[in-house]
């Protein structure tokens, strides 16, 4: 292992808990999208990386599948959505943006500890820094989705908490490509899915907020 | 020999789903009940010549179940013993069910579960891998459990039919942690790879902890036993012959093969709560039965004494084992194995009766029937060699077991420990009690029912049984009086199995004059119930004789002596209440018993009342507890099922996190 080679993988991996972050506060839903194209980039020339490091071939595919998708159908989707929903210029966070990224931070601490930990035996330190960015990926696409309640930008949580487990899959040598098309595919057949769905709530309700799908059911919160 | 055991297990398997089958034939009942009947005889036989030829153990795996894995299967002298009770007591309530299945309305709600209910029992006692068992012992309780339903429109039939749905469930899950605990991270569950791990003394002790608690719980140990009085009674009397007479005896099987065989030495003071629980078990089940008014559960709470006399057996068998006293652990072992046959006889039997005079009157309480000696003199003939079977008279087999113990027990000075030195003879003496209160439990029995007058119109009109179920009936009654009076057959039956478990066996019995048992050695003490048959038979009859050359031969019938009162009312007579009236009164505490007598105002003429109740103190005080317990902790939770989407992903998330915090600190 070089040390060039494991420094240029370590930035990758490091900017994009860094985009995370940038995700965390962006409150305009064009700007979430915007950031969440860049994450995936971001996602596909790590995994290059990858590939080129690990001299594995079958990850250019897997790098290539998250620049198509991630990077380009799905915002250019999402965008699509947002634009004939109508919903562009909405504003919306449920806590405020300090307490969120300090949870974040908390939450990046976190898993490094415990990946840090749980893996001391492994002798690549690549995987190592590997897996614990991509957990902090994880969680924090968790807490996006905790903490939003518009429909769409729940679903780039969602798309940015996988992007962290392609970034595990690809750290961890060994993982075949058929694992990773599939995730891929499930994921843009979610989003075609979740689509729908945002259309028939938006029909039925003028907004996508999901509170007031909560207010449907008759319930307080 | 296993391949005929397993063979007859599948027929049985194929026999449930003919008769699902044979939905529109008016003769399916008749013609499932004598299949079932031919294959139990074809069990029970299997498992006396495993047992006379004293062949060693035969086992094959069957490729079914788990992947890799299969169905071992193995049949050995314990599970021959068994397999004898499961046979005959299968033998004698389908060939009894021949007759009283013509009885029931909807005999499609029995047909089906019945042999597939006999098949999960064979299959328990064939397992020889944790897998098999459990499974097999899960298909036992839900098809008995199906078979408790029968008459579901009944009201205290779904609630019985709950609470043992409820029990059942428990009583696997923590077998399933016994069986975990055995086979340990390794995770061998063929009872082989178990039986070859040496144990901790402490991890010995809480397997046999979890199996007491999840055996117990399936053969009616005290405090697990408050579903046993209601299920077993509640279903049709051939099934509650099968559930108190084998199901039960099933459950101790699993108890003995994990105790005895797979978990390996036992510390000694694991007896000590096996004694001290079976013994308070004796007792409390034969005052309940003592004091309840219903036929059917007074026979349900006899059942969980039974199993509560052979359960201080086992204890004390595990004691003297534990000190290395092999030829005393035999005797207590083989007491509590030659108890449970006797068990099957005479309980199924009582059950059919409680069955026969429920078909001629239609009444289960004690204070509904009465008289029945003269309107149905077959079964009241056979329900008197049961009840004084049960009541542990010699010449009859009660007798004998009992003696074996009580020998057992008066050999406790021989341990070292002082502390069971005391107990033993203690729980000894609440062993006595038990069998005492069991004699006059069943003279309450059969008095009330079948002697003095009718007290209601069913009563008065019953007629005897059909010839299927007097012959059931008369064939148990006749192996309780053998098993009496020759029962060195028995208890050399039993020696393969008693030898297997505790590696040594007690005297051959075979040989001795007047087939006298002779449990430890000849100076010491011996019984012989021939020689007593033989002296009852002549001295009875030289009485008989006497009276009726010196007396009068006529037969007179005057009326009973009214104490001057005129009113000689069938209701007047001592009742079902009157003879548990000094127990109730004695064991007050114990039994909750409250007695509340209203009397109206002089000059008004409305009936004085006397009303006597009994509680069951576990229900009340363990059960109803958690219940309420359970029922406040549901309420509080159900809140979780309406929160918003974002709070839902939040509680994810949320278990996530300390989790994973969990991790990092534990790491």
């Amino acid at each position: 292992m070089h040390g060039l080679e494991f420094d240029i993988a370590h930035l990758l991996a490091g900017s994009l808990v860094l985009v995370s972050f940038m995700m965390i506060y962006q409150d305009r839903i064009y700007a979430l999208l915007n950031t969440f194209a860049l994450q995936a980039v971001l996602l596909a020339l790590a995994v290059a990386w990858q590939a080129w490091i690990q001299e594995a071939h079958h990850l250019y595919a897997s790098a290539a599948l998250a620049l198509v998708f991630k990077g380009v159908i799905v915002p250019w989707a999402l965008h699509r959505i947002v634009q004939r929903l109508g919903i562009h210029r909405e504003v919306e966070t449920v806590a405020g943006v300090v307490p969120t990224m300090l949870a974040g931070m908390g939450l990046v601490a976190l898993s490094i500890l415990l990946m840090l930990q749980l893996t001391a035996a492994a002798e690549n330190p690549l995987a190592r820094e590997d897996l614990a960015f991509a957990l902090s990926v994880i969680l924090l696409g968790m807490l996006m989705m905790v903490t939003r309640r518009n429909a769409v930008t729940q679903v780039v949580g969602f798309m940015s908490l996988e992007n962290g487990l392609i970034l595990a899959a690809a750290g961890a040598q060994g993982m075949p490509l058929v694992v990773e098309i599939s995730v891929a595919f499930s994921v843009l057949i979610a989003m075609i899915v979740v689509g729908v769905f945002l259309f028939r709530i938006r029909e039925r309700f003028d907004s996508v907020d999901l509170e007031s799908l909560d207010e449907f059911r008759g319930e307080r919160r | 020999m296993i391949a005929a055991a397993a063979g007859i297990a599948l027929c049985l398997l194929a026999l449930s789903v003919a008769a699902t089958a044979m939905r529109g034939l008016t003769a399916a009942s008749a013609a499932v009940y004598a299949a079932s009947a031919v294959f139990c005889l074809a069990l029970a036989l299997v498992g006396i010549w495993t047992l006379a030829t004293q062949a060693d153990a035969s086992a094959m795996t069957v490729p079914v179940g788990l992947p890799w894995l299969g169905a071992h299967l193995r049949l050995d002298a314990l599970s021959a013993v068994f397999l004898v009770i499961l046979g005959t007591g299968g033998v004698s309530a389908s060939v009894f069910a021949i007759g009283y299945g013509r009885h029931e309305h909807e005999p499609h709600r029995v047909l089906p579960f019945f042999p597939g209910f006999l098949a999960a029992m064979t299959l328990v006692l064939l397992a020889d891998d944790a897998f098999t068992f459990l499974v097999s012992w899960e298909v036992m309780s839900l098809l008995s459990w199906a078979l408790v339903l029968t008459h579901h429109r009944d009201e205290a039939t779904r609630t019985a039919g709950y609470l043992y749905l409820v029990m059942a469930g428990f009583g696997t899950m923590v077998l399933l942690l016994a069986f975990g605990l055995m086979a340990g991270a390794e995770g061998g569950y063929d009872f082989a790879a178990i039986r070859a791990v040496t144990r901790s003394p402490g991890l010995a002790a809480l397997v046999l902890a979890l199996m007491m608690v999840g055996a117990g719980s399936k053969a009616g140990l005290m405090p697990l036993h408050v579903w046993l009085p209601v299920a077993h009674p509640a279903a049709p009397s051939h099934v509650s012959a099968l559930m108190s007479g084998v199901m039960t005896k099933v459950a101790l099987y699993g108890f003995v093969r994990v105790a005895f065989d797979l978990v390996g030495p036992v510390p000694w003071w694991m007896s000590v709560p096996m004694i001290v629980i079976g013994a308070v078990t004796a007792v409390m089940g034969i005052l309940f039965a003592n004091v309840d008014g219903d036929g059917k559960r007074v026979l349900a709470y006899s059942t969980i004494e039974n199993i509560g006399v052979i359960f201080a057996a086992f204890g004390l068998s595990l004691a003297f084992r534990a000190n290395g006293m092999g030829p005393l652990a035999a005797l207590a072992l083989t007491a509590g194995l030659v108890h449970a046959v006797n068990h099957m006889l005479f309980k199924s039997l009582l059950f059919m009766v409680a069955g026969a005079v429920l078909n001629a009157t239609g009444r289960r309480d004690l204070d509904g029937l009465g008289g029945l000696i003269h309107r149905m003199p077959k079964t009241a003939f056979l329900a008197l060699v049961g009840a004084t079977a049960i009541a542990a008279l010699p010449p009859l087999n009660g007798f004998v077991s009992e003696w074996l113990l009580f020998q057992a027990v008066l050999q406790s000075p021989q341990l070292p420990q002082p502390g069971l030195q005391f107990l033993v003879p203690a729980a000894g003496a609440l062993l006595a009690l038990a069998a005492a209160l069991a004699a006059a439990c069943f003279v309450r029995f059969y008095g009330v029912i079948f002697l003095g007058r009718p007290r209601s119109d069913v009563a008065r009109n019953a007629a005897d049984s059909d010839g299927w179920s007097l012959a059931a009936m008369g064939g148990l009654a006749l192996l309780c009086v053998l098993a009496g009076i020759v029962p060195g057959f028995l208890i050399d039956l039993v020696a393969p199995a008693v030898e297997l478990a505790v590696g040594a066996r007690v005297p051959m019995q075979a040989g001795n004059s007047w087939f006298t048992v002779v449990p430890v050695a000849e100076v010491r003490s011996s019984y012989s119930g021939f020689l007593v048959m033989t002296f009852i038979a002549i001295s009875g009859g030289a009485s008989a004789w006497l009276v009726h050359r010196l007396a009068s031969r006529r037969l007179r019938r005057a009326p009973a002596w009214d104490c001057g009162f005129p009113n000689a009312d069938p209701v007047t007579q001592y009742g079902g209440g009157s003879f548990a009236q000094p127990i109730r009164r004695v064991m007050a505490p114990v039994l909750a018993a409250r007695e509340t007598v209203t009397i109206p105002p002089p000059g008004d003429m409305a009936a004085a009342r006397h009303r006597a109740r009994t509680e069951d103190l576990a229900w009340t005080r363990i059960y109803l507890p958690l219940v309420t317990a359970v029922g406040f902790v549901a309420r509080r939770f159900n809140a979780l099922q309406f929160l918003t989407i974002r709070r839902y992903l939040g509680l994810v998330f949320g278990s996530l996190i300390l989790l994973l915090t969990g991790l990092t600190i534990w790491n």
